[in-house]
């Protein structure tokens, strides 16, 4: 029994390893905020989530299946959601039955387990099953359809019926029998568990007390290791019958736990959608495009992580790179560009572990992994420490990028002088777009901006944070070439200028200046 | 012609004579080797057949040839596999003889015996199949032949069959309620595991964790299980009394001859096992020719198996080096000097080795050899412990020496090693040549190791042969011992120079 709602042929891995850089592309894109939201403050459904966004798929139909599946859950999330309450109570319910390191050398003990568990497991898959019965039919995707179909097929009334009945048998309130022969030394072996023949005995038989056996004896009270003997004995008997139900016991809690970690992803998709949907924020199922092409466009596309943590709607900004693999974003400070390179990465990462994505439309060519080079705020005493420390992140992920993942940079190199900056950015930039990788680079180098802008590529994209001819910021990322000074001295104005103006900037915690 | 014995010929009367350890044995390091050899193999005891070597060239032969049919595999596998069977038999019986519970005794010895007699017929069939050439196993095989024929044997082979086919005919049933335990003769019920199986299989799949009892599986029962073989013993009660009576009567079960030549027979396979892995690293071993009368001994390639025991065992160790070494004509003594550490003492070990190997009829060490049959070997090593002074040491020296030459027959093998080293120089050519004329004139064959370049020419029977430094580095010993005039001086030079002790490095040492 699987249930298949993360990928049509396998199991969602939580204990699944996670791609080296994943702590990096937490903290650069403020994922935490991300996985909260879709957590609620459920401690497990951070880890689903946490595990869900950042194991991207590669292939654009594995990436379809799960859109699917999420629109099911969208639109029957109550459904879901008491599918999801049936595994956790299953869940809790056989963690409530203790089981020692003595009862699993017991057979014995470990039957005796075993039947509870599963007395208690068949009344939740009873559970599942009706609600296959009663809901299965509203529910379109290949996952859920799948599903419910394996329920109805593998736990018919006819088989509930059986198991309820050995359950009940393998209680041995008959005694238990077994058969042996003799082995070595005259010791049994081959001990196997037999059915008895049914007793025909008449009623007047029945009625009087059965005649002992001539070849039985029976255990004094007196006798200290006689009960424990007497328990290995039938243990012989039943220790096949006591593996095969603690290891059913085992795959049906793993069936449970399975289900658990897969709805949990989708309940955690639903729990965020639900929140943005309150604030008329929208989202899209973006276009999945194979991988090795060069499409990305969007409309309103927007930093949900940005949204996540304020009141009002956030800007959203249109873009057409197709065909580009280099896009890089000049312009004014606190202008978002930052947040526009957010944004993407976050609609690249959401896209591709098939949830829906923060923008009114998204399409872009899947990518093989994405990767984050951010500058860091800590520890700028030391310069020279600094760009060691910056090389040394890049050469971290020299490691591990592939052709056609993206590369996002924020203020790359600025730990240095613009020229010594400019050349180390351009010639990694050339390597790593002559090795297929997508590089989608925030920067005030104008040496290295301009180098590019001047060569008229036509595979570059330049964007400019937009500014108005009074010099207010609209947080509009358009396209635009870049220019020699960045906007430090508006900002500068702003802060130092005039109180209202400075109070009517929405400064958000983490905002690079 | 009737077979008595793997080791000895049927017409050899003198029985296992072995008392103590002969004092040689610690000198050429003896022990060590049969130490070695039958090591793993304790149940045997065999340490006294090394205490008692051949004094007839034909007894060696005998031996010779049991080992070359034995050299050849499917004999070895055979004797091997009986051997084996024969171990399995008395396992079983000591194991027997532990337990308490008699139906598990008599299972026990049932088994011991079946054993024993597969091991007879198996080894006697086999026999007849392989292409033998030795006395020794020829004779073996005709004992056999008519041994399995025999009416006693037969007829133990037919009852133990016959026991253990109707004991494991049995099944049976035990139907445990709380704390009554009945027990019936199977009735044919349907196995439920199965049933159980099946219904919870679609659960299982991909099942990783095994919760399979392993039960511990003590020889002995509890007291349980035989309440349930006394049962089981009372519903099957004709099969358990035949049981009963078969332990009773059939003690005695074992022919003594195949006895012996089960514990005789692992003086080879125990031999030509040690010997594998001098082979493996390319050493060699050959049969000796062996004259009661020629002093003309003779070796090539020949090395101290004790050394490369330990050189082989030890992974970073040196290679074996080998060495030759023949008398010619009057040729009796080979008087050997050289460089200190560099393998005279193995030499004369190596020497002594080849002799006793080739009285225990063994193959020996080396790529050809012939040696004499001595009667005895008589080996005079400086002893480690301590005696008071000087002139004790070398009294007692003299007074074993003395012994020694009192006890040597013409036919003996002395050797010497190092003798006389705590005296004076003048002392000890005196006597070391005092000494050797003594045993020249006996005409012993002898090794000889000394410091003393002189006692190499004092006559046609002795041989110089010298310990070998490689020539660009006097300090590195190839331990290769050749047929060649001692020289002590250039070695004395080399050394010294090694040790800063060279005329001009000492001058220079003095003068800092």
């Amino acid at each position: 029994m699987k249930a298949f709602l993360m990928y049509r042929d396998r199991d969602f891995d939580l204990q699944a390893k996670l791609p080296p850089n994943a702590d990096v592309l937490i903290q650069d894109l403020e994922l935490k905020k991300l996985f909260d939201a879709m957590a609620l403050g459920d401690k497990f459904l951070f880890d689903v989530a946490k595990v869900g966004v950042l194991s991207s798929l590669k292939e654009p139909e594995a990436i379809t299946y799960r859109q699917r599946v999420l629109n099911d859950s969208l639109e029957h999330s109550a459904v879901v959601r008491e599918i999801y309450q049936i595994a956790v109570k299953a869940i809790e319910a056989e963690s409530k039955e203790y089981l020692g390191i003595f009862m699993s050398k017991s057979p014995d003990s470990l039957l005796w387990r075993s039947v509870r568990v599963l007395e208690k497991f068949v009344d939740s898959l009873r559970r599942l099953r009706y609600l296959a019965d009663e809901h299965g039919e509203k529910f379109q995707s290949d996952g859920f359809v799948q599903f419910f179909q394996m329920l109805t097929k593998e736990l018919d009334d006819e088989y509930f019926r059986i198991i309820q009945e050995h359950l009940e048998k393998l209680k041995f309130e008959n005694g238990v029998l077994i058969s042996a022969q003799l082995g070595k030394g005259n010791r049994g072996i081959n001990y196997v568990l037999r059915k008895s023949l049914g007793e025909k005995r008449s009623w007047v038989r029945r009625v009087l007390p059965k005649r002992r056996s001539p070849y039985s004896f029976e255990l004094d009270d007196h006798d200290q290791n006689g009960p424990e003997f007497l328990s290995e004995l039938r243990g012989r008997g039943i220790n096949l019958s006591a593996n095969a139900l603690a290891q059913s016991t085992d795959h049906i809690l793993s069936f449970f736990t399975m289900l658990k970690a897969e709805l949990g992803f989708y309940i955690g998709c639903i729990n965020l959608r639900e929140y943005l949907v309150r604030k008329g924020e929208p989202t899209c199922t973006p276009a999945v495009l194979p991988s090795g092409g060069l499409h990305l466009s969007a409309q309103g596309l927007y930093e949900v992580c940005l949204s996540l943590g304020l009141e009002n709607r956030v800007v959203g900004n249109e873009l057409n790179a197709n065909g580009r693999n280099i896009m890089i974003i000049t312009g004014a400070n606190q202008g978002g560009k930052s947040t526009f390179l957010r944004s993407l990465g976050l609609a690249f990462l959401m896209m591709q572990c098939g949830m829906f994505v923060a923008a009114e439309q998204f399409s872009a060519s899947v990518c093989s992994g994405a990767f984050t080079h951010f500058k860091r705020e800590e520890d700028v005493t030391m310069k020279s420490g600094k760009l060691d420390e910056e090389l040394k992140r890049m050469s971290e992920i020299a490691d591990q990028i592939k052709p056609n993942c993206i590369l996002l940079c924020n203020e790359s190199f600025s730990s240095t002088n613009e020229r010594e900056g400019s050349d180390i950015a351009r010639q990694i930039v050339r390597a790593l777009l002559d090795s297929r990788i997508r590089v989608f680079f925030v920067t005030f180098l104008f040496d290295f901006a301009q180098g590019f802008h001047e060569q008229k590529v036509s595979n570059a994209l330049f964007l400019r944070a937009e500014r108005q001819i009074d010099g207010k910021r609209t947080f509009k990322i358009v396209e635009g070439q870049p220019l020699p000074t960045g906007y430090g001295g508006d900002l500068y104005k702003r802060i130092f200028g005039s109180r209202e103006e400075q109070a009517a900037l929405v400064l958000r915690p983490g905002s690079t200046m | 012609m009737t077979f008595r014995s793997i080791l000895f010929e049927a017409n050899h009367d003198k029985e296992e004579s072995g008392t103590e350890v002969p004092t040689f044995f610690k000198d050429l390091n003896l022990d060590q080797i049969f130490q070695a050899i039958i090591s793993g193999r304790e149940e045997y005891n065999l340490r006294a057949y090394f205490w008692d070597p051949l004094n007839d060239v034909d007894g060696i032969t005998y031996r010779h040839e049991i080992l070359q049919d034995l050299e050849k595999q499917p004999l070895r596998e055979a004797v091997k596999s009986f051997a084996q069977k024969m171990r399995d038999t008395r396992q079983h019986l000591a194991q027997a003889d532990k337990l308490h519970y008699e139906y598990q005794k008599a299972s026990w010895f049932l088994d011991a015996v079946a054993i024993y007699c597969n091991a007879v017929r198996d080894l006697a069939s086999q026999l007849s199949q392989l292409d033998i050439g030795s006395t020794g196993f020829l004779e073996l095989r005709e004992y056999l032949a008519s041994y399995v024929k025999s009416e006693i044997f037969m007829s133990l082979v037919a009852e133990t069959q016959n026991l253990l086919e109707q004991l494991s005919s049995i099944t049976y049933s035990v139907l445990i309620q709380g704390k009554r335990v009945t027990v019936g003769k199977y009735k044919g019920e349907p196995d439920y595991s199965t049933e159980v199986l099946e219904t919870f299989q679609k659960f299982q799949q991909g099942a990783v964790k095994n919760y399979l009892v392993i039960f511990r599986e003590p020889v002995d029962m509890n007291h349980i299980e035989a309440g349930v073989l006394d049962q089981v013993a009372k519903l099957y009660s004709e099969i358990f009394a035949g049981l009963h009576e078969y332990y009773n009567l059939k003690q005695d079960y074992l022919d003594p001859t195949i006895r012996r030549f089960d514990r005789e027979v692992q003086f080879y396979l125990a031999y030509l096992e040690f010997i594998e892995k001098f082979k493996k690293v390319g050493l060699k071993f050959c049969y000796p020719d062996i004259s009661e009368r020629s002093k003309e001994v003779y070796a090539s390639e020949t090395f101290d198996i004790a050394l490369a025991n330990k050189l082989i065992s030890n992974e970073q160790s040196a290679p074996v080096v080998c060495n030759d070494f023949y008398l010619k004509g009057p040729e009796r003594i080979f008087v050997v000097s050289g460089p200190n550490q560099g393998g005279k003492t193995t030499f004369a070990r190596m020497f002594g080795q080849l002799h006793y190997l080739a009285k225990l009829g063994y193959l020996v060490p080396g790529r050809e050899a012939q040696l004499f049959l001595s009667d005895e070997i008589f080996t005079h090593f400086e002893k480690e412990e301590h005696i008071e002074n000087l002139r004790g040491k070398l009294q007692d020296e003299l007074v074993r020496i003395h012994e020694i030459l009192q006890q040597a027959t013409s036919k003996s093998i002395v050797i010497v090693n190092e003798s006389f080293a705590s005296t004076t120089l003048n002392d000890a050519i005196f006597l070391g040549k005092e000494v050797l004329q003594q045993i020249i004139q006996r005409d012993l064959l002898c090794v000889y190791v000394t410091f003393i370049d002189e006692l190499s020419t004092l006559s046609k029977a002795t041989v110089s042969m010298v310990s070998t430094v490689v020539p660009e580095n006097p300090a590195m010993r190839t331990f290769k011992i050749l047929r060649k005039p001692a020289d002590g001086r250039a070695y004395a030079i080399a050394i010294a120079e090694k040790y800063g002790l060279g005329y001009e490095s000492l001058r220079r040492r003095i003068a800092h």
